[in-house]
């Protein structure tokens, strides 16, 4: 009898926590299965230069930057507004959702830079069954000064450069980290190659390491920061290493970048090797810009099935 | 003792029932954009005994037709880093394991989407054909329900409840 009056209450002890229970065979059963960490940064540009994203298969993204004046140019300048804009449209186009190719000119009088890149997801950070612990992405860009052409070059009394002479080459390898849901940082080793330079103060080769982060404050709205040390300028340069801070918001299929930085440069080449100037990119005596990046992402065609 | 004990797990065992395919949609029909999203890695066990279910629905396993959208879902209104999957802990009700052909039932039990439990009844359908169970099912769920928030800006392409449809295909575990 006593035997009995164990058994039915242990098995109303097990009626009890037997939906748990399933709901742990059911855990058991499930094969080890591997999560992508996705939106380690919101957009393809963390500041001026590369983030790790891709676009998603069939997505066709517009960029268009816009880099003013400097901020201490002064009230009459409007802070800059006033004076230059350089301007940079570009598309990038997703052909998987690891590997997407894009094109670009920048638009200013003395920069009339054409720059292509390829860009692929090495490997993505995922935890799980494979973990990971960074996303890599490799891009390398080739671009192309059109500036000048024989007209400018005859007035401003310059020679006219060969094509070869108007080509850069760059290589970088991306990795990045979303450390938690909120905050992502990236380094970045970069080689850029130049054909044609000013060797009094340039280097044909040069070598870079870029570190970027975005620390995320609400669901829509980030902050982002970049840093770009050179690691052999040449003694004589006139630039400056590359720095930016600023804010991204995004918006449905739109991601507004508003970003204060001493560079004007709108791809990893010039962003390296020719930020600032003579009277420009010097962080200590203020010499900042405002600018703005925009994007569009369209869909075209449908990813699934 | 013993030997009954051991009978009567392994005939438990028997009844149950492990999904092998699963569909699970859902549709979001607003002012600008209807969006549709389907999710086949779910896995599900029914204890055809006790009548006893228990889903798992992985967050991150939705597909959508652009991928801005599936970022947006998992990152701003899902939060899947932060709660990968749904579930569904719950209990069958009016199953006759015997009968032929397709049948009504109802599932009573607790739906956790989002961090958030709330208690369901969702009615739907079973039919067990030469031991393989299959079971659909379509219902509402409210988004606010779930603490699923819709910024503002996004209130004319995002329904504030979406159209859940299931189905389950199942084998004998």
């Amino acid at each position: 009898m006593k035997n009995i009056f164990t058994i039915l209450f242990l098995m109303s002890v097990v009626n009890l926590r037997a939906q748990d229970d399933l709901m742990k065979e059911l855990e058991q059963n499930k094969k080890p299965e591997t999560s992508y960490v996705g939106q380690t940064f919101k957009g393809t540009r963390i500041v001026n230069g590369q983030s790790v994203e891709t676009k998603g298969k069939g997505e066709l993204e517009f960029i268009f930057a816009h880099r003013f004046d400097k901020i201490n140019s002064g009230s009459y300048n409007a802070f800059g507004f006033d004076g230059y804009a350089i301007v940079r449209l570009g598309l990038e186009y997703g052909i998987t959702d690891r590997l997407g190719v894009s094109v670009g000119r920048t638009f200013y009088g003395g920069n009339k830079m054409v720059d292509s890149y390829v860009r692929y997801k090495v490997a993505r950070q995922s935890t799980g069954a494979n973990s990971f612990p960074v996303t890599i992405t490799a891009i390398g860009t080739v671009t192309y000064q059109a500036f000048p052409n024989a007209a400018d070059a005859a007035q401003l009394g310059i020679p006219l450069p060969s094509t070869s002479d108007r080509m850069g080459y760059v290589a970088e390898v991306l990795f990045a980290r979303k450390f938690s849901s909120t905050f992502s940082a990236q380094v970045t080793p970069i080689f850029v190659h130049r054909n044609a330079v000013n060797k009094s103060i340039e280097n044909n080769d040069d070598y870079a390491v870029a570190f970027g982060g975005r620390y995320r404050l609400t669901r829509s709205f980030s902050l982002i920061g970049e840093y770009y040390t050179r690691l052999n300028a040449n003694s004589n340069s006139p630039y400056y290493n590359s720095a930016g801070l600023g804010v991204d918001i995004e918006t449905g299929g739109h991601v507004f970048q508003l970003v204060f930085t001493n560079s004007l440069g709108l791809n990893t080449q010039t962003i390296v090797t020719q930020t600032g100037g003579p009277n420009d990119g010097n962080l200590g005596k203020g010499d900042v810009h405002f600018g703005f990046n925009i994007t569009r992402t369209f869909q075209t065609g449908k990813r699934k099935q | 003792m013993t030997v009954a004990g051991l009978v009567i797990v392994v005939l438990t065992h028997a009844q149950k029932f492990t999904a092998e395919k699963s569909t699970v949609k859902f549709f979001s029909d607003a002012a600008i954009e209807d969006i549709t999203a389907t999710n086949t890695k779910s896995s599900s066990i029914f204890n055809e005994a006790t009548g006893e279910i228990v889903y798992s629905i992985p967050i991150k396993e939705f597909e959508f037709d652009k991928s801005l959208m599936k970022d947006h879902f998992n990152e701003k209104y899902m939060e899947s880093d932060q709660f990968p999957k749904a579930t569904f802990q719950g209990k069958i009700s009016d199953y006759q394991p015997a009968a032929t052909g397709a049948q009504k039932a109802t599932a009573v039990g607790k739906l956790t989407i989002h961090g958030v439990t709330q208690d369901v009844t969702i009615p739907g359908t079973i039919e067990n054909a030469g031991g393989k169970i299959t079971m659909k099912a379509k219902f509402m769920v409210k988004l606010v329900d779930y603490k699923i928030k819709i910024p503002q800006l996004l209130w004319k392409n995002i329904a504030e409840q979406v159209e859940v449809t299931v189905e389950f295909n199942y084998t004998a575990l």
